[in-house]
């Protein structure tokens, strides 16, 4: 649905974006994590057309982004950084003038303005003046805007900023609830908002793509070793030594009262390990596999670990 | 063409529901109704004073005594106020962000530049048209020569367009909209008095000072003189203003 290859963006000497291509299917959500001043923000301009990249190409739902923009800007639903609210504006003014902007024909605006509006949750304030509701309002009308002419593709940049806890649960169960029928793309660097909406990651830093795909691709090719954490009641010391004999455990190292077993991936030692424990009776209390979080793999990924 | 409709019926609700074009329209119909007052008063003593001789008061013009003066107190009025109707047309967006919604809609540049423009041209006519009202009392008590006034309101309008595209060109080079109504009114004003340094030029400069002048094809008009070289001043002179926007916005979204 979204195909950038090789983008490249430059502002007079500084390079926002370099040699950038990613993909996104159909009907998926995918995150565009990285730190500030990544790109994220200029990827997500060049894709809806506000801003022209310097070279490569780009195109959505079929239509490349350069050479037939106007038609990519009616698939395209967009919610930048700032949410361009005009505050003088009644919420249901400012959704139809946004509608007639994006040519829903003017039959068919009224349902989108109601589908809109309750899709986001706005009816308690279509009434009001922007500039007299609250922030988390303001963002859904926001998102409301990027969704009124039913786009299949939605691009969201840092939708959750400034919001409160409750609120950032919010919005991210709304974009949850319109995955499928509108592919979406996020910026983020809440790596919470990734795991808990997005089906995959594109991480830049400095402009740069660093890693790409879908979450359990990326801990799988990024994790070097599989780890159980282990908690006994007794004989950590004989722990510490005995397991280190089980063939293939790398490597046994006590933390906090608890022992981590490592191995090369590719085999699963966990039943041997348990069925030590149980034998050498030192009390298992908890066993659990210390999975790679997107945490791990961020830091991993940004902080120089590059491709696998 | 729905495009340039669905913009400019935006920005002319956000001129009315705003105070902007209230003030801009009350505080234009308080000047020219004062100097109208004025010139009428001026007008009255006068005729009666001509009218005691015949020679004299064959020459009593109550177009070129009233409405002609009115003009220029007009033009100038509009040269004072309309760069504060177009400031902040770009300006505002610019700096709220909310030209990422405008250039990411399926909406040329041009579309947008012309919805604006014309947004502004519609408060530009009401306050125009409202000074109409004025007229009652020359109707009422005297008998003006109606093509003359309408000639010298078609020279403020395509005066005030010619204004308005400059504005809105300055508009677009700033996200500061104080910056912007300084900028169109250091411009305008230039335009206005090219003709004096006319007077000091000799040759083809002074044609062509005299021709680029703002004033000179305004002073045509109030009197009554409709030549289509003014009018073809004005319209070009807008055309420019509003190429120029279109550049400014393109070139800054290549950059």
């Amino acid at each position: 649905m979204i195909e950038v290859e090789h983008l490249t963006k430059k502002y007079g000497d500084l390079i926002a974006v370099r040699d950038l291509s990613f993909k996104v299917a159909k009907g998926k959500i995918w995150g565009l994590l990285g730190p500030n001043a990544a790109g994220k923000t200029t990827t997500m301009r060049v894709l809806t057309g506000y801003l022209p990249a310097t070279e490569g190409k780009a195109t959505v739902a079929g239509f490349d982004v350069f050479a037939q923009p106007n038609e990519v800007k009616r698939v395209i639903g967009y919610l930048p950084e700032v949410v361009p609210l005009y505050p003088e504006m009644t919420v249901s003014d400012y959704l139809s003038f946004v509608a007639a902007l994006k040519q829903v024909p003017a039959a068919k605006r009224k349902p989108a303005l109601e589908r809109a509006i309750s899709v986001s949750n706005l009816a308690s304030v279509k009434g009001r003046l922007i500039k007299n509701i609250s922030r988390g309002f303001k963002q859904r009308v926001g998102i409301a805007q990027s969704l009124i002419h039913n786009p299949d593709v939605l691009v969201l940049d840092e939708p959750t900023i400034g919001l409160d806890p409750a609120q950032i649960k919010e919005i991210r169960e709304l974009i949850k609830s319109l995955k499928g029928e509108h592919t979406i793309i996020l910026s983020t660097h809440h790596l919470a908002e990734v795991t808990q909406t997005c089906d995959g990651v594109v991480i830049i830093n400095e402009g740069g793509l660093m890693a790409s795909g879908s979450l359990e691709e990326l801990t799988a090719s990024f994790r070097e070793k599989d780890r159980v954490i282990l908690r006994l009641r007794r004989g950590h010391e004989d722990a510490l030594t005995a397991l280190r004999t089980i063939p293939g455990v790398e490597k046994v190292t006590r933390h906090n009262g608890e022992l981590a077993v490592e191995w090369n991936p590719g085999k699963d030692l966990r039943e041997n390990v348990s069925r030590m424990a149980v034998e050498k009776e030192w009390g298992l209390l908890e066993l659990r596999t210390a999975a790679m979080n997107i945490e791990d793999l961020y830091l991993r990924v940004v902080s120089g670990g590059g491709e696998p | 063409m729905r495009n340039i409709w669905t913009i400019a019926k935006k920005e002319i609700k956000t001129y009315f529901t705003s105070p902007i074009a209230y003030v801009v329209i009350a505080v234009f119909l308080v000047l020219v109704g004062f100097f109208f007052y004025s010139a009428l008063s001026w007008f009255n003593s006068q005729a009666i004073q001509m009218a005691q001789n015949p020679y004299y008061a064959q020459q009593i013009n109550i177009n070129q005594m009233v409405y002609t003066p009115l003009f220029h107190n007009m033009s100038i009025i509009l040269l004072l106020m309309l760069p504060l109707l177009t400031m902040r047309l770009f300006s505002e967006e610019k700096k709220t962000g909310t030209d990422e919604l405008l250039f990411t809609s399926p909406v040329n540049v041009g579309q947008i530049i012309l919805g604006k423009y014309l947004a502004a041209l519609v408060v530009l006519a009401a306050m125009l048209g409202l000074t109409g009202l004025l007229s009652v009392f020359t109707f009422a008590y005297g008998n003006p020569e109606v093509p003359q006034i309408l000639n010298g309101y078609l020279g403020l309008l395509l005066m005030g367009a010619a204004f308005i595209a400059a504005g809105v060109f300055f508009s677009s080079l700033t996200e500061n909209q104080i910056v912007s109504a300084i900028l169109t009114f250091g411009a305008l004003l230039l335009f206005w008095i090219l003709n004096w340094a006319a007077y000091s030029a000799s040759g083809m400069w002074k044609d062509v000072l005299n021709y680029l002048s703002v004033f000179q094809h305004f002073d045509d008009m109030t009197r009554g003189i409709l030549d289509t070289k003014d009018v073809v001043y004005y319209v070009s002179f807008a055309f420019f203003g509003l190429f120029l926007t279109h550049s400014v916005i393109q070139s800054r979204r290549w950059r």
